[in-house]
């Protein structure tokens, strides 16, 4: 069968195979897209998920005031109970914080001299590396971009946009001896401190 | 349309697509279009699904003895849409076994595979073997029981294998014994060699196919056409209805069912999937070291034949014993799987333990649903596994044995919800405290102080709503004592009730017997209430309900499990965690 005698059958019946044609085309679109579609639905199910935080962080005890050198920052591995998809865990690491204590001036009388404790997610925020504290330096400084930030926070120099995060130290416990922290994670490479 | 025509002039000008295209599309198929050649296109279609799918699946899943079921779990009961995407894949797989057949059916009764196609034949019954493979080792992926055992009887089957059948099993097993490694060579198999294999006999079959041309049926029913349209739009059609075919099997099956993860400590009938059932039946036929011929050589010998029909098929006699072997064996194959089907419907402690199966299914889901321990999902079911074993023939948990199989006469309290405030709302209640449910049935009923006293204290509750308030409290302080993980935020949030409660709990006079939280620590003649319902008092308590604290020499029957080391410390814990939901 030449090709001559196939396009004068076609031009014989055009709209039947123009919507053979069209057919064809719309029902393989179609059965190729279950699939595919019930596919992507799945993988796009974390974005329909909360982060598993609920409630916000709770304050949880890392130390006691006495146990913390003079003014020389000390890392603490922060364990809780965790949530990974199917599975749960109790008492793994999920990050860590340095606790930094500050003794003010005794005053003359007797009265006890003030503690102020900071407490600093170990997290860089410009993009998430783990901080080292250099004893040397007497700095925090980022292994990764070379960011580096004095012992109150502030950054020094290079490329985070905002100092260390602090986190939430709970004032009445202090007085009592105790350091409690609400370890909480934040938003990087944001101006803002945006807690997640 | 005139840019997308101008796009396509410059890919055309750079690659020679268009020729490629029109190649593809007009092929020609003497004697014109028609159904009974669809079904290559629906295999390619089906195989499609199975990629797409797959990989999709791959995105969730992770093969390891702790995690396999647990993601397939997750995949199935928590992802959005996971239901629907895992039960594409397996009825898919199941479609494309029937496929598979009607294929090869079409082209041995055309005689399709006559010279020049003997090459193209083989291609096709090798991807067959391989789409088989890829059931088998698919079916083992989820680790539940169903896949766990059938796969044991398959891997059994091929340490059989003369001369080198146990190093050929520890290979496939990576190991002595089924484990870790089982999983990730299974999957690496399913997901890595197999498919690969697939594709590049895919191509190899469609480019021969192409080269040899349709094997037209004769006689021819029209004119010559070409491949596009009109055959495509039989093709298209063919595609939908396996896809109708699939989506009607999910949704009458409710998607692709998931058993209890696989424990080897359970007895569970190995059953293969319904396409192996056949060979299963067969073997049933061969004992002892006969089983070698049932199943390796005589399927060998029927796969060697089915190999050779080719040549056999030469003359139009060695067609005809083609076409007769082939419907032999599938007669065959039907009235095996029949027999495999009805013997198991007659068995009857088959059909109990299958049911049995199904319920633990359904409860290990239900706990896995609050998180599952890094152990996996097994060690969830140890909890009510040992409740029924070795607490069952006296408590019950909800009125059955914590598997679900109900008690007939249980002579001790229901557990379920232990120190739960629902459960002390009814335990306290004067009308309940002596029921079947609670002590009815013990030495504690007769001479009851309990009873006379929660009836001269409580017996108008029904119609006193202050004593109904009174009994909330002291159910509250005492419910908080056992820190229920359920509880957590009730308890926080009801401080001032359960304060009220413990003063109740003094004021109305249970301190002159019980003790709690500081209230008659030293005196008390019933079971010291401090802590009660936490993991320590129940661990106490199951360890020696003898001891002072609990039932002193009053205890009724209740054994001491861990004084007479009756149980483990791990498996009271498994059992009080259970009963206290953690």
């Amino acid at each position: 069968m030449s090709k001559e005698n196939v396009s004068s059958q076609e031009e014989s019946q055009p709209d039947r195979r123009d919507f053979i044609k069209g057919a064809s085309c719309a029902i393989g679109a179609a059965i190729g897209a279950v699939p595919m579609a019930a596919g992507v639905r799945v993988v796009l199910d974390p974005l329909s998920r909360q982060a598993t935080a609920e409630g916000g962080a709770e304050f949880i005890r890392l130390a006691d005031v006495s146990d913390l050198p003079e003014s020389e920052p000390m890392k603490f591995a922060i364990v809780e109970d965790k949530t990974d998809k199917w599975s749960r865990y109790k008492d793994v690491p999920v990050g860590a914080v340095y606790l930094l204590k500050e003794t003010g001036d005794s005053s003359a009388d007797d009265a006890e001299a003030p503690v102020s404790v900071i407490a600093y997610n170990t997290v860089c925020p410009h993009l998430g590396c783990f901080v080292d504290y250099r004893k040397d330096e007497q700095d925090f400084f980022c292994p990764c971009h070379d960011s580096n930030f004095d012992l109150e926070g502030n950054l020094l120099k290079g490329v985070s946009p905002r100092a260390m995060d602090t986190l939430e130290v709970d004032e009445e416990k202090l007085k009592a001896g105790e350091i409690w922290v609400k370890f909480q994670r934040f938003k990087s490479n944001t101006k803002e401190k945006i807690a997640l | 349309m005139e840019h997308i025509k101008k796009l396509y002039d410059w890919l055309d000008n750079r690659t020679g697509i268009r020729s490629h295209i029109r190649e593809v599309l007009f092929e020609n198929v003497p004697g014109g279009s028609r159904w009974r050649y669809v079904w290559g296109s629906t295999l390619t279609f089906a195989l499609m699904i199975q990629f797409i799918t797959g990989i999709f699946l791959w995105m969730g899943y992770s093969p390891s003895g702790q995690t396999a079921w647990e993601s397939v779990y997750y995949i199935n009961n928590h992802m959005t849409g996971g239901h629907f995407l895992r039960g594409l894949h397996h009825w898919t797989a199941q479609v494309m076994t029937v496929l598979l057949v009607l294929h090869l059916m079409q082209v041995v009764i055309d005689g399709a595979y006559r010279a020049p196609r003997e090459v193209n034949f083989w291609f096709g019954v090798i991807l067959l073997k391989l789409t088989l493979a890829l059931s088998l080792t698919g079916y083992l992926l989820p680790w539940d029981q169903k896949g766990y055992w059938a796969t044991k009887v398959a891997t059994d089957i091929l340490g059989g294998t003369p001369l080198i059948g146990e190093q050929l099993k520890t290979l496939v097993l990576g190991g002595s014994d089924y484990g870790h490694h089982t999983l990730t060579r299974f999957f690496a198999l399913h997901a890595g060699i197999l498919p690969i294999s697939v594709i590049a006999l895919t191509a190899g079959h469609i480019y021969l196919f192409r080269r040899h041309g349709i094997h037209p049926k004769k006689p021819l029913k029209g004119p010559d056409e070409f491949f596009w349209p009109e055959q495509v739009l039989k093709d298209a059609v063919a595609c939908l209805a396996v896809l109708v075919t699939v989506l009607v099997l999910h949704f009458s099956f409710n998607g692709a069912h998931l058993d209890a993860p696989a424990d080897p400590s359970t007895n569970y009938p190995a059953r293969p999937d319904w396409y192996f059932l056949f060979l299963f039946q067969f073997l049933k036929y061969f004992p002892g070291h006969w089983e070698v011929l049932g199943a390796i050589v005589l399927p060998g010998i029927a796969m060697t034949l089915i190999f050779l029909m080719p040549i056999i098929g030469k003359s139009e006699k060695g067609h005809k014993f083609n076409v007769g072997l082939l419907f032999g064996i599938l007669i065959f194959a039907a009235v095996l799987t029949y027999a495999a089907v009805s013997a198991d419907k007659k068995n009857e402690s088959l059909q109990a333990s299958k049911a049995q199966a199904d319920r633990e299914a359904e409860l290990v889901k239900n706990m896995a649903a609050n998180g599952i321990p890094p152990e996996g999902a097994l060690a969830l079911l140890q909890g009510p596994k040992l409740f029924a074993a070795h607490c069952a023939s006296c408590h019950t948990y909800g009125g059955e044995d914590g598997l679900g199989r109900p008690v007939e006469k249980p002579s001790a309290p229901d557990l379920k919800g232990f120190a739960s405030r629902e459960y002390l709302t009814d335990l306290l209640h004067p009308d309940r405290f002596n029921s079947e449910k609670f002590f009815g049935n013990t030495a504690h009923a007769k001479k009851s102080k309990m009873q006379e006293f929660l009836e001269d204290e409580f017996g108008d509750i029904e119609e006193d709503d202050l004593l109904r308030k009174d009994m909330d409290k002291l159910v509250k302080a005492i419910s908080a004592e056992a820190k229920l993980p359920a509880q957590v935020k009730a308890d926080k949030a009801d401080k001032a009730d359960i304060e009220a409660g413990h003063e109740l709990f003094e004021e109305i006079g249970c301190v002159d017997c019980h003790a709690l939280g500081g209230w008659n620590a030293d005196e008390y003649s019933a079971p010291d209430l401090t802590g009660y319902g936490s993991r320590e008092w129940m661990m106490g308590i199951v360890h020696d309900p003898e001891n002072e604290r609990f039932y002193g020499s009053k205890n009724d029957r209740m054994p001491a499990f861990g004084r007479d080391e009756k149980l483990t410390r791990k498996q009271m814990e498994r059992i009080v965690d259970w009963l206290r939901g953690e």
